[in-house]
């Protein structure tokens, strides 16, 4: 691969620790702020981490018929997360494995989580591994299209479907109001809601087993193997904000000759995650968790949504 | 000597194998260790010759077989060469594993079937040389009959019997439009040498016929909506050796043809035709995806699958004849090194999983998706095997299936620029239903590993399953090796399909992609798109060591065995996890209007509660029953000639002699 | 600053067809009342840029009038419609909820198709909006024809005069005054007689649900 830097190492590393370092304090500031709003007590910001460090100490519980599979796809949904918060560009745009996967392997990416998390899922046979798994899939085969079409209308205005240039032709052109992003927009914020397990797709405090999606992938799992699965889950929600700031609030990042903004771009990321933490906080508490039949209403409205959007794109602006 | 010299030496090789079978009839042991590895090397033979003649220039051959003064004309060009490396490869794999699969008791005696498959597989091979209408048709008839042949192994069993006599049908009905095809393209000359039909200049009136001919026909054949329904009847009643080889390879040769006459003979031809291949590659895609997830045995679920990619290899063709017709040949190029790739890429993965179901239908008994499950213990080679060609098949980074998808992507998102507006429009929507259909892909995929390899087994018996033995790990490994490497190494794959791209539509790939070296995919420039699937790959792993790194070093925590957790309920048994129905429950909410549903529900006053579900396909019962009984009707009317009285056949052959004569006078 | 301004109209027009869409997937009636009110003020602020760009201060009167009569007056008399009938939910739509948003796609790629020609004839600054605003009065009367109840039924005629009026916005720099009066006064009187047909009904059958218009044929 032509044109890597030694800034662009360093940036590219400096995400990853970032990512890994921060995304439970994004977890733990979301959840503090759930709690604000509902009038309880928040529990402190670092709990996630304090929950991490307990998993990894206990031992681990592993069923007698699970196969070498599910004792491999934590590491395997760990590694897959911390890959897509390294392609996606939160601080800096100069990212060698940029040009290794661009918007639609990003979302094979996630896709090849989810399947490993659903075939580990049902490596163990019991009747809400099963159900998790299907629900899951269920999701999955609706909310990725409608990802790819999201991530597609900002590649119909950017003419390129690489991450780095996408953010680097937004932050530069003229400000002009774009429809089609609106729309994007909106079926971004649906999709990454239910990827994530967030209300109101699924609640990720639940102790319903009928009324789990995420929490029963990972029912049978405990210690460290649920503590991959942990960091995991917080690393995805990390990528899906950093991914949605990136496309459609890009300002402060810094890009490929211009390595000190990225001192200003670590601020301006932690500020916009705050924010964003925030409205996902709010979006929890003023939505009712849906049924499960309505939820595929929900993921095909913001599939058609990104179409529109598409749609207006070439009315519009093309 | 010439490659193509080398490659009828082969095809020479497998009939040979065949008519040596026929003399030791009955010798399982000999045919499946000696003869069936031999086919499966000449197979390998055939790939590597068919590779290097991709590579160089056409040519030329005249075979004096048949009638007088028709001899076969056979041509090797890049696009026959690049359909022989498909056929070889597959051969290679397939012949590999059907040494160690066939035995005794299949209901037809192993040489005959050893017979069969070798002609099949010496037929296919011709079809892709063939230059000449009737040498084209010769070998298609035979294809047909040979896997008619190998259908009806089991020829027993009512089912299978069913199942063959309607694929015959179909493959009949095929086989008249595509000679009527070449007969409208060869414009009254009377010369059906694909040189001669290249020559004509049809007005678009008649080049649009010969093009619906051969959509037809060719459609037939490769499983295209309407015309797919023989596909899930035959592919499972099949051994599972052939059904690899029809759905992985011969549903292959079918786009062979299609390519064949729409962008060699015909020229391109106009954009619309490019929309008729994009309505119906969608819909074929469409439907074997949402058929594939509700299924409940396991081979009619890949061949639903087998359905749905063939309808995304039909969507590429239509979008480079749709970009071809506008003069864009870069952006056809694209589009059809995408579906090219997928033909590959598809003949690998769908071996790997019809293979697999033949491991599992041998090891347990049952193809049931009901009665299955847990074999990853018993069964680890096959399941891990298998596992690779799952991944492949729900299009997933970094596998095979994977490449195709993207390049088909890309080339819908630099569309923008078509004049016609209608089209413009109709782009992003065709993008967003091929995105679905990759990821309902995935949903079917993961119902069909999850159900019958992981979770506990359904049956007592699966417990006492056996792994797959020497020949058919060979036969497995070879496509999941394939799958991956053609996942992690696309570049070379496009210097491959650019021979072939150049000569369909002009331009190609190859040079943009060189340009970033072998590790990279960039087909049009780094800054717009790439893709690595080694440094993805690499990223992946890196992430997966780092977990590991620090969940076993950093904390050294331990591992216990126990029972299932199940939330604490005791006495969980295997019936209480998911079945094949219930998996595929919510895509049937979903697609209902898709289905034509046969439902009993229990009621609480039942003495004896059941519950059905027949799940069939529409256009079975609205298309293809009403025709049977028309064809019964006229067949009636017709029949009333046959009075059974002497007199009245007496009498009809007086009127013949009167008419002749009254037309003799006049 | 006029260029932002011109593309926001734009954005106005996106807008809107955000609200069709959700007026088609939503279930509860009172939110089909709030989308109105929200068409009624993009409306309103479209209908103002328009006037501020190019300078036609009887867009500016047009704008106070969509102001009065659609963000006020109608929701104010459906509001006191539905209290007094009593109606919340609507029962489930004829087709289901996803199967209509992909017809709509369908109208939107109809109406998008058509508008193309016709907006090249026009030397409005919003022309390329005409698609979108025919798009919105297609799903409208789309939604006219799926619900089962009556006050969706009205609500879907509002909105397709919301479309029209938009449409006339952006094609041709608004209609003449009395056009205009002319056609609000129109949806006036519409709104009053369908508001005393729903009581009649309500009164004949204990039910909003207009399929049971359906059994006054022979039987």
């Amino acid at each position: 691969m032509n044109g890597i830097s030694g800034t662009g190492i360093l940036a590219q590393l400096l995400e990853v620790v970032l990512a890994l370092a921060a995304a439970p304090l994004l977890l733990g500031w979301v959840d503090q702020w759930r709690a604000r709003l509902q009038n309880r007590a928040a529990p402190p910001l670092t709990q996630p981490y304090r929950v991490l460090r307990k998993l990894f100490h206990k031992e681990s519980v592993v069923a007698d018929s699970a196969s070498p599979l599910f004792r491999l796809a934590p590491y395997v949904m760990f590694g897959c997360m911390t890959l897509a918060c390294a392609i996606v560009p939160t601080i800096s745009t100069d990212l060698p494995l940029a040009t290794a996967a661009d918007a639609i392997a990003l979302v094979g990416l996630f896709a090849l989580a989810r399947t490993f998390l659903a075939l580990a899922a049902m490596d163990i046979g019991t009747a809400f591994g099963t159900m998790g798994a299907r629900r899951e899939m269920l999701i999955g085969f609706l909310a990725e299209p409608a990802l790819l079409m999201s991530l597609f209308c900002t590649s119909l205005i950017t003419h390129s479907t690489s991450l780095a240039n996408m953010v680097e032709t937004v932050v530069h052109r003229p400000y002009v109001l774009e429809p089609s992003l609106a729309f994007a927009g909106i079926a971004f914020t649906i999709v990454s809601l239910a990827e994530n397990a967030r209300v109101p797709v699924d609640n990720p405090a639940t102790h319903l087993e009928l009324t789990m999606i995420h929490e029963a992938l990972i029912l049978e799992y405990s210690g460290r193997h649920l503590a991959m699965m942990e960091w995991a889950a917080s690393l995805k929600l990390f990528a899906y904000s950093c991914i949605g700031l990136a496309l459609f609030f890009p300002w402060g990042i810094a890009e490929i000759d211009s390595p000190l903004v990225m001192l200003v771009a670590v601020p301006m990321l932690v500020f916009k995650l705050a924010i964003g933490g925030v409205s996902l906080a709010l979006i929890e508490t003023a939505s009712a968790k849906m049924r499960i039949f309505r939820v595929p209403e929900f993921l095909a409205t913001a599939f058609l949504l990104a179409v529109i959007g598409l749609l207006v794109h070439q009315l519009l602006e093309a | 000597m010439i490659h193509i010299d080398w490659i009828l030496i082969i095809v020479a090789g497998w009939l040979t194998l065949g008519i040596w079978a026929l003399f030791v009839l009955k010798h399982m042991q000999f045919i499946a260790r000696r003869l069936f590895p031999l086919g499966a090397l000449l197979g390998l033979a055939l790939a590597g010759v068919a590779l290097d003649a991709t590579f160089s220039t056409p040519e030329v051959a005249e075979l004096v077989i048949g009638l007088p003064g028709l001899p076969f004309h056979l041509r090797l060009d890049p696009l026959s060469a690049f359909f022989l490396v498909v056929i070889g490869a597959g051969a290679f794999g397939t012949s590999m594993f059907s040494a160690g699969y066939f035995r005794t008791g299949e209901g037809t005696p192993p040489g005959l079937l050893c017979l069969e498959y070798h002609v099949f597989l010496a037929a296919m091979a011709m079809v892709a040389l063939a230059d000449d209408g009737y040498a084209f048709m010769v070998m298609w008839e035979t294809m047909a009959l040979a896997s008619f042949f190998l259908v009806t192994a089991n020829h027993r069993v009512a089912a299978v019997r069913k199942a063959a006599y309607l694929y015959l049908l179909v493959a009949h009905v095929g086989a008249i439009a595509i000679l009527l095809c070449f007969g409208v393209l060869q414009a009254n000359t009377g010369d059906y040498t694909f040189a001669n039909l290249r020559a004509q200049q049809l007005g678009p009136l008649w080049s649009s016929i010969a093009f619906g001919f051969a959509v037809f026909g060719f459609g037939a054949k490769a499983g295209l909506v309407p015309l797919h329904v023989w596909l899930p009847e035959a592919h499972p009643a099949a051994p599972s050796p052939v059904s690899a080889l029809m759905s992985a390879v011969m549903l292959k040769t079918a786009i062979y043809g299609l390519l064949r006459v729409a962008f060699d003979l015909l020229h391109g031809g106009q954009w619309w035709w490019g929309e008729v291949l994009l309505g119906l590659g969608l819909a074929s895609a469409l439907l074997g995806v949402v058929f594939s997830t509700v299924q409940t045995e396991m081979k009619r679920l890949l061949a639903y699958s087998s359905i749905e990619n063939i309808g995304l290899i039909v969507t590429g063709l239509g979008l480079a004849l749709i970009f071809r017709a506008y003069g864009m040949s870069t952006l056809a190029a694209l589009a059809l090194s995408a579906a090219l790739v997928h033909v590959l890429a598809h003949a690998f993965f769908k071996s790997l999983l019809f293979l697999g179901t033949g491991a599992v239908l041998h090891a347990t008994g049952e193809r049931n998706l009901g009665k299955l499950g847990g074999l990853i213990r018993s069964m680890p080679w096959v399941a891990w095997l298998v596992l690779v060609g799952v991944l492949a098949g729900s299009g997933l980074p970094p596998m095979a299936g994977f490449v195709s998808e993207w390049l088909l992507l890309q080339s819908f998102l630099f569309t923008t620029v078509l004049p016609n507006s209608f089209l413009d429009m109709l782009i992003p929507l065709v993008a967003a239903a091929v995105a679905l259909v990759v990821a309902l892909a995935g949903y079917a995929m993961v119902k069909f590993f999850g159900v019958v390899f992981l979770g506990q087994p359904r049956e007592e018996k699966l417990l006492r399953a056996h792994d797959a033995t020497g020949f058919e790990r060979i036969g497995l490994a070879w496509f999941a090796v394939g799958s991956l490497a053609l996942g992690l190494f696309p570049v070379p794959v496009i210097d491959l399909v650019d021979r072939v791209t150049q000569r369909l539509v002009g331009s190609g790939l190859a040079q943009t992609v060189h340009a970033n070296g072998w590790l990279l995919l960039a087909p049009t420039g780094v800054e717009r798109a790439s893709y690595s699937p080694v440094a993805f790959l690499g990223g992946v792993a890196a992430g997966t060591f780092l977990g590991l790194l620090i969940a076993r070093r950093l904390y050294r925590g331990t591992l216990r065995r126990a029972p299932p957790w199940a939330c604490g309920y005791a006495g969980g048994t295997a019936r209480m996890q998911d079945t094949a129905e219930g998996f595929g429950q919510p895509i049937r909410q979903i697609f209902e209007p898709f289905f034509r549903l046969e439902r009993d529900l229990p009621s609480p006053f039942d003495a004896r509660p059941h519950y059905r579900v027949l799940i069939e396909d529409r256009i079975w019962h609205g298309v293809y029953l009403p025709i049977g009984r028309l064809v019964d009707l006229a067949a009636r009317g017709v029949g009333l000639l046959q009075q059974g009285r002497i007199s009245i056949y007496l009498l009809y052959s007086f009127v013949t002699l009167i008419v002749m004569l009254m037309l003799v006078r006049l | 600053m006029r260029a932002l301004l011109g593309q926001s109209i734009n954005l106005y027009a996106a807008f809107l067809l955000i609200v069709s869409f959700a007026m088609i997937s939503q279930r509860r009636i009172l939110s089909l009342v709030h989308l109105y009110t929200t068409q009624g003020v993009t409306l309103v602020l479209a209908t103002v840029t328009v006037a501020y760009l190019t300078n036609q201060p009887h867009l500016f009167a047009s704008a106070a009038i969509t102001f009065v009569l659609k963000v006020v007056l109608i929701p104010i008399l459906l509001h006191r419609v539905i209290d007094r009938l009593d109606v919340r939910w609507d029962v489930e739509p004829l087709i289901n909820i996803p199967t209509t948003m992909l017809i709509g796609i369908v109208l939107v790629v109809f109406a998008f198709n058509l508008a193309l020609p016709i907006a090249q004839l026009s030397s409005s600054i919003a022309r390329s909006t005409l698609g979108i605003a025919l798009a919105c009065v297609l799903l409208s009367f789309m939604m006219m024809i799926v619900r089962a109840k009556a006050i969706p039924q009205v609500i879907g005629f509002l909105a397709m005069e919301n479309g029209l009026f938009f449409a006339a916005t952006s094609a041709t720099n608004g209609m003449p005054m009395i056009v205009e009066l002319g056609i609000a006064l129109d949806v006036l009187v519409g709104v009053l007689i369908l508001g005393v047909f729903m009581f009649q009904i309500r009164e004949q059958f204990d039910s909003l649900d207009i399929r049971h218009l359906e059994r006054l044929r022979e039987e």
